[in-house]
């Protein structure tokens, strides 16, 4: 009998709108402290919210894209709780009546399977600013810093059920997430900034069983990476108590990405009693169908929708087609490439193989790829064109990486051209047969099944000979009607 | 000068016969002498009001100048006043300068009008007797043994004692109504969201309503015409367009329909109040109004109710006050928790912490439902009550206050009584209504307020009838008898 893991993600993504949810101050990462808060971000007395209208049509889409219902009527609470960074002791957020409820959304896992996970709702809600514990003062007394730039910053709370059943199925939610409000344009989906924020609800239960298990909730864990092994360590944590027969104590745990492991935060924090009550400085915001039937119309197109389309325009099996949506930069960069190409199963291959692996290694994305669509669209059509092999297209590949221009200049300055005149590569042919003796004769007695397969030796040899550059195909086919020639 | 009432100042301004610069000396320098009677101003703005004034008095020679052109008016120390010590009647801002203008400031500020200073009031517009002002008691000019009523009492004493001739103030629970009556001023608080909210120190939003106090109806009229408005920086002010409110003063009231609700004469009311309220009901008659008998049956759940909601919204609206960005900090905190409850603790006085307690309570997990759900119920039933009397009646009348001012310290030790001298003006504030006090006569020497309750967005006519009323009478033109000028 196994255990089974049962995950539910909340995620909170940052809107990208130009002001906050309820004060007009910026909302652009990285500034000088508190140079981005207003009288309202501040909580000085006698200041109101006015809600952003951008943010409502950002959570909107967002729910569209999720297949979700749409909160006609939305309505801003109060969640009480003191801490410095945030200003006016409470949160304004929602809770009863969000913006967007039930919906669904579907994974695609690596082995090629999919499944659909369930949105338990959406909500609208400001985040709060940062505590700078770090030496702030060069005076010391161990004082702290708040920073409330980020204080009233719009965020959008996804709020999955408990769907998820592995580490990799919970990456693939996130990342599903991450893709689609991409796509959309709604935030930057930048983890690494905190655009993108996920806390876990993890619970193991054995195999068959129906009732659900205790849960953690794992707090802010800010990378995809962190995600799965946080997810993993705590579901053995929590294995390994039930297996020495403890019980597993509800309660919210950090994880510490340098030890590899998770912790209890203090059980204060989760007794707090957060006294929501209906914000009566903002009035119920009411949508019209009009205005929802609209935005539905203006979505872009998204992943699985452009998925479907890849494997119908392109002949895509439906695993590249997956790998090429996943990030709209992507499938764009994707399109450019297979129409000046003209050839969608090599734009493919080379996007997910050479391409990725070049991005991943210098950590760019791609809209900082050293090698531009157009470039890799013409280094592929010289494939196409015989100019090149293959195998030296990867050389060519790397040298447009470097800055060396185009294919064609890389080509025509390394002097890389595919030889493809006939007398050239027949003399080559000629020479590694004179010198293989014995290869020669053992072709000559093996099977007529065999002697596809004895060749390969032949054709390393002249391509060897000629560094690569010999047209393969030509190489095949005069080396057949030599070989053939002395049976 | 001091007993001209607003529209006299305006007619006195353009007729030239005095300087805006000239009658504000003369209230400065009466406030200096006489408000150590009264302790109705908590700071005096002299050097602004000096420089306000001559820019009045420039704009006014070269015409077309707004009405409220150079005429004094304080403002109850609830409005944040940029570069201007806003302190809520607290201890918590006793130091707090804000950097920005209520926009209900900001509105006198373009008319020109001229700011003397910040009125006193109950902590947080928590009271209402103006007793609980970290700046001491406001004593009430017609009998300085007894309070001017709250919250807004500095306001109304200030206008009762002739050092202004009228003053902005906020009404949450009848913090405007009650001590207009108690010092035999004219006092209106308008439609929820009339008024721009912004700037505007919350204590309970849904609650929360600014309005103008003054000697007369029409100078009420004058001052609400400048303050009302939609304001986009206040998401719950109404965007309907404004009149000015002084047009219709004179509209004839015969035919007027005006509801008397039983339920606000019945126990708990002063027998000598109750009279002059009837004799004003009578006037009313004389003057061609008809008297419909309404029932109001859910009054008295208002105060319960009030109680409720009011502390509920002012526990979070008063989390802000942490010691961390502005306001009172207390000495040496020694961790964060240290900060918030001893800054929280000597920054707030009794009654402020008392209601963050009862609020804190009633939306507390397992009383939620109980309290804050219950009293939201009993809210709608009493605006319900309303809108079925507004069916047959044009305006409902009764008492604003249940006895004429109490002796000071008198109500202090006794919170539920305190609560119940807002028990007819608290229902209108929960129906979202405007609601209007004027004198009506004297009880033993101590003014009585007559309550009209209007429509919503009604104030104009609501302000036609006072003026009428104030037309065949002369309870408004009496003054207190003041301790007078060296």
């Amino acid at each position: 009998m196994g255990w089974e893991i049962v995950i539910g993600l909340e995620v909170h993504v940052q809107l990208s709108t130009k002001s906050k949810l309820f004060s007009g101050a910026s909302t652009r990462f990285g500034a000088e402290p508190n140079t981005q808060a207003c009288a309202i971000d501040l909580a000085m007395p006698g200041t109101l919210p006015v809600p952003n209208e951008e943010a409502f049509r950002y959570a909107v889409m967002f729910g569209l894209a999720m297949n979700a219902e749409i909160g006609r009527r939305s309505v801003f609470e109060r969640k009480n709780y003191f801490y410095p960074d945030l200003p006016k002791g409470y949160q304004t957020t929602q809770l009863a009546e969000p913006i967007v409820g039930a919906g669904e959304v579907e994974i695609h896992l690596e082995d090629g399977s999919s499944k659909m996970v369930r949105l338990h709702h959406a909500h609208l809600e400001e985040d709060a600013g940062k505590s700078l514990h770090e030496a702030v003062f060069e005076s010391g007394h161990g004082m702290s810093g708040i920073d409330l730039n980020r204080a009233g910053t719009p965020l959008i709370e996804i709020v999955s059920e408990p769907d998820m059943r592995s580490a990799a199925e919970a990456v693939a939610y996130l990342k599903k997430i991450h893709s689609i409000v991409t796509y959309l344009g709604i935030s930057d989906g930048d983890m690494s900034q905190g655009s993108m924020r996920c806390d876990a609800n993890v619970s193991v239960r054995l195999k068959g069983e129906e009732k659900l298990g205790t849960r953690t909730e794992l707090k802010n864990i800010n990378s995809f990476r962190f995600v799965e092994r946080a997810i993993k360590v705590e579901a053995e944590r929590q294995i390994d108590i039930l297996e020495d027969g403890g019980s597993i104590v509800q309660e919210t745990r950090l994880y510490d990405a340098d030890k590899n492991e998770t912790r209890s935060m203090r059980s204060k924090e989760v007794a707090n009693d957060y006294r929501y009550f209906p914000c009566p400085d903002l009035l119920p915001v009411i949508l019209s169908d009009d205005y929802v039937e609209k935005l539905r119309g203006e979505l872009p197109e998204l992943p699985d929708a452009k998925a479907a389309r890849f494997q119908g325009d392109y002949k895509l099996s439906a695993y590249d087609a997956d790998q090429l949506t996943q990030e709209r930069a992507i499938a764009d960069y994707f399109e450019t490439v297979a129409k000046e190409s003209g050839e969608p199963k090599l734009a493919a291959n080379w996007i997910t193989g050479e391409l990725a692996a070049l991005l991943n290694r210098e950590e760019l994305s791609i809209a900082r790829s050293p090698v531009s669509a157009e470039q890799l669209a013409g280094l592929i059509l010289r494939i196409k064109d015989n100019t090149i092999s293959g195998k030296i297209a990867k050389q060519v590949f790397e040298a447009i990486a470097e800055g060396e221009g185009d294919a064609d200049t890389v080509i025509e300055q390394r002097g890389l051209k595919q030889v493809s005149d006939t007398g050239a590569i027949e003399q080559l042919v000629d020479q590694v047969i004179a010198a293989s003796a014995a290869q020669v004769e053992n072709y000559r007695n093996a099977d007529e099944a065999k002697r596809p397969k004895m060749m390969g030796y032949f054709v390393g040899q002249i391509m060897k000979a000629s560094k690569g550059q010999a047209n393969p195909q030509m190489i095949n086919e005069i080396l057949k009607e030599k070989l053939d020639a002395l049976l | 000068m001091h007993q001209l009432t607003i529209a006299e100042v305006i007619r006195g301004l353009r007729d030239r016969q005095f300087s805006s610069v000239e009658i504000t000396r003369h209230l400065l320098d009466r406030i200096q002498q006489l408000d150590g009677n009264y302790n109705s101003f908590i700071t005096v703005t002299d050097q602004l009001a000096m420089a306000q004034a001559a820019a009045a008095d420039a704009r006014l020679a070269q015409g077309g100048a707004p009405a409220l052109c150079g005429v004094p008016i304080a403002h109850k120390d609830i409005f944040c006043t940029s570069g201007v010590r806003t302190s809520c009647g607290s201890r918590m801002l006793d130091n707090f300068v804000p950097p920005y203008d209520a926009t209900v400031v900001e509105k006198f500020n373009a008319a020109s009008a001229v700011t003397l200073g910040k009125t006193n009031m109950d902590e947080f517009a928590m009271g209402s007797s103006n007793e609980t002002s970290y700046y001491g008691p406001v004593k009430n000019p017609w009998n300085t043994d007894c309070v001017p009523g709250g919250s807004s009492g500095g306001s109304a004493a200030a206008v009762a004692a002739l050092l202004v001739p009228g003053a902005t103030a906020t009404d949450t629970g009848g913090s405007i109504r009650q001590p207009a009556a108690l010092t035999n001023t004219t006092g209106l608080k308008p439609t929820y969201g009339r008024v721009s909210r912004w700037g505007m120190i919350a204590f309970a939003s849904s609650l929360d309503q600014a309005g103008p106090i003054a000697r007369s109806a029409e100078d009420v009229a004058y001052l609400l015409t400048v303050m009302a408005g939609h304001d986009e920086k206040d998401s719950t002010s109404l965007n309907r367009p404004v009149q000015d409110y002084t047009l219709n003063l004179n509209d004839p009231i015969a035919g007027l329909r005006i509801g008397v609700p039983k339920e606000y004469f019945g126990e708990g009311l002063n027998a000598d109040t109750a009279a002059r309220i009837e004799d004003a009901l009578k006037e009313f008659e004389r003057l061609g109004a008809e008297l419909v008998e309404v029932s109001l049956p859910h009054t008295e759940l208002a105060v319960p109710a009030y109680y409720v909601i009011a502390p509920a919204e002012a526990s979070a609206n008063l989390s802000r006050f942490d010691g961390v960005r502005y306001g009172y900090r207390c000495e040496d905190p020694q961790d964060l928790r240290d900060l918030y409850m001893r800054s929280r603790g000597e920054g707030f006085g009794d009654e402020v912490q008392r209601r963050i307690l009862v609020g804190t309570y009633a939306l507390s997990a397992g009383y939620y439902d109980a309290y804050y759900n219950k009293a939201q119920q009993v809210r709608r039933l009493i605006k319900q009550d309303f809108v079925q009397a507004f069916e047959k009646v044009d305006v409902i009348m009764g008492p604003t206050s249940p006895s004429p001012a109490f002796a000071l310290g008198a109500k202090k030790a006794d919170p539920v009584a305190m609560y119940l001298e807002d028990i007819y003006t608290i229902a209108t504030n929960l129906a979202g209504l405007p609601g209007m006090s004027l004198p009506c006569g004297l009880v033993n020497s101590m003014p009585v307020g007559l309550q009209i309750i209007g429509n919503y967005l009604d104030e104009a006519r609501m302000l036609n009838v006072a003026h009428q009323f104030q037309q065949v009478t002369d309870w408004h033109r009496q003054h207190a008898n003041l301790a007078s000028a060296v």
